[in-house]
């Protein structure tokens, strides 16, 4: 495969999924905690956090990353504490990349999983208290249980979201390559240049086949999840 | 063991404002639908917070609005059956019914897997899904689910309403199993007389949110100024009776206080002890022996009381042995007996008219 890519569409391809991955990851558990809360729970200001939560899906990507880059800049307020504290830097680094991708990504996991918490009838849960689990027993064996489908739906579409990320990550980190130039934005690269079109195509065709490859696994997954879900 | 409950709470129309007590066995809530039933067993088992009032178990607080003590639902120890099973459709039938197993104190004792899954006649689909499952099958693993987490008592909530005739009859034999076997006490909210008949030691008849009448099942089920809650259809006393002798002819002798009973075949060897429902629609009063009846079934006994009706008829309280009769009758045949507390009658039972489901186990 490396063959058939050049070096530099490669480091973007692996930079991409790597990037991705985090991204998922990290938004993943907090996807879940939030998407409970919506769907579960009564607070004060329930709507202003579903509004906030969904920012980054209405607002144009650009002042998404823009806003990003105030936050999280090295001299914003949130990213001076993060390298103080932890030494870790954001701005113009992968990190910073992946940052971008989780915060797109997470409106589309919260609301995919948000949906899978609410089909799930509360009446099983409170028969699980009965029987004396605790409220986390219950999540850990009824509620997450019965939500993984929508979980694996909800990651699965946020992977996808964090690949094609363009403007946020653009804004916030630039196009470094090697370190912050993703598959869109190498596509987007090698067409501003002449004689480009060649590896432009040849990332185009990678994307299309992860993109397929990782609709294929969520559906096989969740249709697996299902039928446990559903006995039989 | 007993539990104590004296609650308010407000519902819409009325406000829910109760007290009684349950002692082991089986204490039945008795009350048309709306009436506050479930208020009342959600309330005891935890998922709703009654605005007033106290609940405790052998002298445990579970919940007092005064002293703000409100113990969670998985704290409470208490098997809840509900009516439609909510068994967990992503778990096999074994870790369905285990699932309370882990959650349940180091010390406390109760049946095991095998034990249960026997019980209920459950061993053989025990890798099953919920999802494959009959309704009445469900029910069962629900009962083996609510058992298993070793409760310190059950909560039923009516777990038959949701099923037809005929499941329900496969089921009440597990169910009085499950009463004599474990010792559990238990909470058994209904609208069907005959469960609570045939179930109950107890009987808590709940309306419009007030407890209208407490007491032992055969006072409360013979007391003619129930009939109206009970429906008329549906009114009769139950009797407690042991089996005396098994004829050749397919019928059984019973021994109850004021004489016998003939029924037909039953199940129980001679001597296990036993109960009979008797309607109070099948019992005729006579004010002589009758002579040259089809009716085997003759019980001398005496007018209690006689209550009217809003129609033409009025039901007839009988005192036969120790245990009370009712009897259903016109207002003008209550006239031509001259039927007045004190007087000596003959209640006549059609040997028929008791069906199988109105004896039951004790």
């Amino acid at each position: 495969m490396t063959g058939w890519l050049g070096p530099e569409e490669w480091q973007a391809v692996a930079l991409s999924l790597r990037v991705s991955l985090w991204a998922v990851g990290l938004s993943l558990p907090l996807s879940i905690l939030a998407a409970y809360a919506l769907a579960r729970w009564d607070f004060r200001g329930k709507q202003l956090l579903n509004g906030v939560i969904h920012l980054p899906l209405i607002l144009p990507p650009v002042v998404t990353g823009y806003l990003l880059l105030l936050g999280f800049g090295r001299r914003g307020p949130l990213g001076g504490v993060l390298e103080e504290v932890f030494g870790l830097v954001l701005a113009f680094r992968w990190t910073g990349a992946a940052l971008a991708a989780a915060l797109m990504a997470f409106p589309l996991t919260v609301r995919a999983i948000r949906l899978a918490i609410e089909a799930v009838d509360p009446k099983l849960e409170q028969a699980a208290a009965t029987l004396g689990a605790s409220r986390a027993w219950v999540f850990l064996t009824v509620t997450l249980p019965l939500i993984l489908p929508g979980v694996i739906a909800g990651a699965i579409l946020g992977f996808a979201k964090a690949m094609g990320e363009f403007g946020a990550t653009i804004t916030f980190v630039s196009n470094i390559p090697g370190q912050t130039q993703t598959l869109p934005l190498a596509i987007y690269t090698f067409l501003q240049v002449p004689g480009g079109d060649g590896a432009a195509l040849r990332l185009v065709a990678v994307s299309v086949v992860v993109a397929m490859a990782a609709l294929t696994v969520s559906e096989v997954l969740a249709r697996r999840a299902a039928q446990r879900v559903a006995g039989g | 063991m007993s539990l104590q409950v004296e609650i308010t709470h407000p519902l819409p129309g009325f406000e829910l404002n109760v007290g009684f007590e349950a002692p082991g066995g089986v204490t039945a809530l008795f009350g048309q639908s709306g009436a506050g039933k479930t208020t009342v067993i959600n309330a005891v088992a935890g998922l709703l917070r009654p605005q007033a009032g106290c609940i405790a178990l052998a002298g445990e607080v579970l919940y007092d609005a005064q002293k703000r003590v409100n113990l969670p639902v998985h704290r409470r120890r208490l098997g809840y059956v509900f009516q439609d099973g909510r068994l967990f459709p992503h778990l096999s039938v074994r870790r369905n019914l285990t699932y309370g197993q882990r959650f349940a104190p180091q010390g406390a004792t109760g049946p095991g897997l095998d034990e249960v899954a026997d019980l209920l006649g459950l061993s053989t689909m025990l890798d099953r899904r919920p999802g494959a499952l009959s309704g009445g099958e469900k029910q069962r693993v629900a009962f083996g689910r609510a058992l298993l987490a070793r409760p310190r008592m059950l909560l039923m909530d009516e777990p038959l309403a949701a099923l037809d005739a005929a499941r329900k009859d496969e089921i009440l034999p597990y169910l009085e199993r499950l009463r004599d076997q474990t010792g559990l006490p238990i909470l058994y909210v209904s609208h069907s007389v005959a469960e609570v008949a045939r179930l109950a030691t107890t009987v808590v008849v709940l309306e419009a949110g007030r407890v209208v009448r407490a007491g032992p099942a055969e006072q409360v089920l013979s007391d003619p100024a129930m009939v109206r809650q009970f429906g008329l259809r549906e009114a009769g006393a139950v009797l407690p009776a042991e089996i005396a002798r098994h004829h050749a002819d397919g019928l059984t002798e019973l021994a109850i206080s004021g004489g016998r009973l003939f029924l037909p075949q039953m199940d129980q060897p001679e001597g296990a002890r036993t109960r009979v429902r008797i309607l109070a629609h099948d019992v005729i009063v006579a004010d002589r022996a009758p002579e040259g009846l089809s009716a085997l079934n003759v019980l001398p006994g005496a007018v209690l009381s006689l209550r009217e009706g809003q129609g033409p008829g009025m039901i007839v309280q009988i005192q036969c042995g120790t245990d009370r009769l009712l009897a259903r009758i016109t207002r003008r045949s209550a006239e031509a007996l001259r039927l007045a507390p004190g007087r000596s009658v003959y209640a006549v039972i059609k040997t028929v008219s008791i069906a199988r489901t109105d004896v039951a186990a004790r």
